[in-house]
């Protein structure tokens, strides 16, 4: 047996990796980011590699060469000659490809999940919409984390009025109803294309800093009590060794916790926004943005079932791998 | 008692004015002078008539300092002086009052039912942990939490509503559940008493199931974990010692304590409760608050919305005042707590 790490974050890593369930959605987790980072090898209008008339196009799906651009994978099998060859993704489709023949049609062979009102792929746009979920959730996560351990710090130290006001300011914003107040903020900047997708991290941000504000204020007001910092003081440490060394890393594993968290609830957040239309533009693929699609077709089963579920299963694992880490964290916690 | 509820309804003042604040910041933000470059680009010069940038600029004082627009903005709150609706010209207290109702029926149906049906099953499952209903459930919940509700109910118009799946002979369209409304299109008037509750009842079913799962997943999760908490008090432990039944233990002594967490999570819940009725609302057609802010912002009627924001915040706001009272109500420690200051 390799010699076990006793180191706090070592311990916590065993914890966490004891339970199959948690393993698993953290490989989810790894399989999904691969997903999202490699979605243009999954599906792509353009073949990974390609020669062409002599000439070898090397990833041409991802540099999206100009001498190829009036050709997707079908134009292309069409003109090839024999001397010709090519890696095709597994997926043929691009996010905007239009399959013309086949708008609305059922899971098939040539579309494994169907196509939506356009004639798109629903598979090729499930798997890139794995992008925009992630990107949103991961910034949107570190914007209000940041938001949040600031606040909720600030709060702690300094007590008084400060707190006071800081405390008062939760509580507006905690009870504004959150989609509301995103709804009308992303249609006042109405943003569009990549745009979009940061307005909505930093809006996402902005709106959902509450909860990891009250923590970090509880844990330190918390820890400040503790013996231990007051041996630290006892032993003379000046106050930024005491806060940087011994209050912060204790108070920022629970927020470890409500981070993995907020992540499943900013993936659900952005997926309603894009759902109700204020999110993602519809060239863009999001998962949200592709159930929005189903309110005039209702017969497309295709259409509610597959973007639905890669939320489901996204936000499920990000729940699955929070649970696990606060259990690990602090197994009192355990219920 | 009295002394802390006027102690809770000061304490709301100054977060009443921060809301108003975060409203006129929004109005601003959507239209403060260089305004109409924002409303009169091209793809919205279209939805926005020329009087209507006017009356914008008349109700807000768009001509006057801020901190006089400010002023204006919170009077005008106050004293529900809110001029009309640009669609269609109602007055937006009108609009108000017609579709709260339907969103309060829709809230308070979903949190009593969330809570009616957690309280027992939490505390069946505290008490008998780890058996295998406990095991299954705690499964079940985990997999209610995860799942997002515009999908939830985006499936159930699809498979249950549509007729294209689950099919009802005996009705018109096959259709076992109504895609659209919260009562029917035609011939609601002429109906009895009798047949208009039966035919709302019918229309909130799917709504409510959406909107009540999540919340009703995770007051489970903290019953149970609270009850689990009772439990291992010394207290329960008299209890049974001195010879009580296990159910007047439970019910008696555990249960009233383990209800005060998940009392003050109405306050959690409220403003989700919110969110979750916009969803719901968009989805199958219910011509709630929810619905109405997002055909305002589609216009875009900021005067509505902003009304819709800062009134909405006042209720769930309300609610957590509420939940307050409860809470005292359940534990009278805080109320003598509160009355010895």
């Amino acid at each position: 047996m390799a010699a076990q790490s006793h180191s706090y974050l070592g311990i916590v890593r065993r914890q966490f990796m004891r339970q199959r369930l948690h393993r698993v959605s953290l490989y989810a987790i790894f399989a999904i980011l691969l997903l999202a980072v490699g979605a243009d090898f999954v599906a792509s209008e353009r073949p990974i590699l390609l020669s062409l008339s002599g000439k070898l196009y090397v990833l041409p799906n991802v540099i999206n060469p100009v001498a190829l651009r009036a050709y997707d994978n079908r134009r292309l099998t069409q003109v090839m000659s024999e001397s010709d060859w090519a890696v095709f993704p597994p997926v043929p489709w691009g996010v905007n490809s239009h399959d013309l023949d086949a708008t609305l049609a059922p899971p098939s062979a040539t579309h494994w999940l169907g196509t939506d009102s356009g004639g798109r792929d629903v598979l090729a746009r499930v798997v890139h919409g794995s992008r925009v979920s992630l990107a949103v959730g991961v910034l949107s996560v570190i914007v209000l984390v940041s938001i949040g351990i600031l606040l909720g710090s600030v709060s702690a130290y300094y007590g008084g009025v400060l707190d006071l006001l800081l405390m008062r300011l939760l509580e507006v914003v905690h009870s504004v109803p959150a989609l509301l107040l995103l709804v009308t903020m992303l249609s006042v900047i109405m943003p569009t294309g990549w745009r979009a997708v940061v307005a909505m991290m930093v809006v996402i941000g902005l709106v959902n800093w509450t909860g990891v504000a009250r923590l970090v204020r509880g844990e330190i007001l918390r820890i400040k009590q503790m013996p231990y910092i007051e041996a630290s003081r006892a032993l003379g440490y000046g106050a930024p060794r005491i806060i940087l060394r011994h209050v912060l890393p204790n108070a920022l594993s629970p927020v470890l916790v409500t981070a993995t968290f907020a992540m499943a609830s900013a993936i659900q957040i952005e997926g309603a926004l894009s759902f109700l239309g204020f999110g993602i533009p519809a060239d863009m693929a999001s998962w949200g943005g592709m159930l929005n699609d189903v309110r005039g077709h209702t017969g497309a089963w295709w259409l509610a079932v597959f973007p639905g579920a890669a939320i489901f299963v996204t936000v499920t694992v990000y729940n699955l791998a929070g649970e696990g880490l606060r259990d690990a964290i602090d197994p009192r916690l355990k219920s | 008692m009295l002394k802390y509820v006027v102690r809770r309804v000061l304490w709301m003042i100054p977060t009443l004015f921060g809301i108003t604040l975060v409203c006129f910041l929004l109005l601003r933000m959507a239209n403060a002078d260089p305004v109409s470059a924002k409303l009169q680009n091209p793809m919205r010069a279209q939805q926005i008539s020329q009087e209507a940038i006017a009356q914008l600029r008349a109700l807000y004082d768009l001509d006057k300092p801020w901190y006089v627009q400010y002023g204006r903005l919170v009077q005008r709150l106050c004293t529900l002086d809110l001029g009309t609706r640009w669609q269609d010209g109602r007055p937006i207290v009108d609009v108000i009052a017609e579709a709260l109702p339907i969103t309060l029926l829709l809230s308070l149906l979903s949190i009593t039912l969330a809570y009616l049906i957690s309280i027992p099953l939490g505390v069946y499952s505290a008490v008998k942990q780890y058996s295998l209903g406990d095991r299954v459930l705690t499964v079940v919940l985990f997999v209610l939490y995860s799942l997002p509700a515009f999908w939830v109910g985006t499936m159930f118009i699809v498979f249950l509503a549509s007729g294209n799946f689950l099919k009802c002979p005996w009705t018109a369209d096959h259709a076992c559940f109504p895609l659209q409304g919260w009562h029917a299109f035609d011939g609601f008037a002429a109906m009895s008493r009798w047949q208009k509750l039966g035919d709302v009842a019918w229309h909130m079913v799917l709504p409510v199931v959406t909107l009540t799962y999540q919340a009703f997943a995770v007051l489970s999760r903290y019953m149970r974990a609270g009850m689990l908490e009772t439990l291992r008090q010394d207290f329960i432990r008299t209890a049974r010692a001195k010879g009580l039944s296990e159910r007047r233990v439970i019910f008696g002594h555990a249960l009233r304590n383990s209800l005060i967490p998940i009392i003050t999570l109405i306050g959690l819940e409220l403003p989700e409760l919110v969110s979750g009725a916009v969803i719901v609302e968009s989805i199958f057609g219910i011509r709630g608050m929810g619905l109405v802010a997002l055909e305002a912002i589609r216009m875009p009627d900021y005067p509505l919305v902003i009304t819709i924001v800062a009134f909405t915040a006042v209720l769930v706001m309300l609610g957590m005042l509420l939940s307050d009272l409860l809470y005292a109500v359940v534990d009278p420690r805080i109320k003598a707590g509160e009355e010895s200051r």
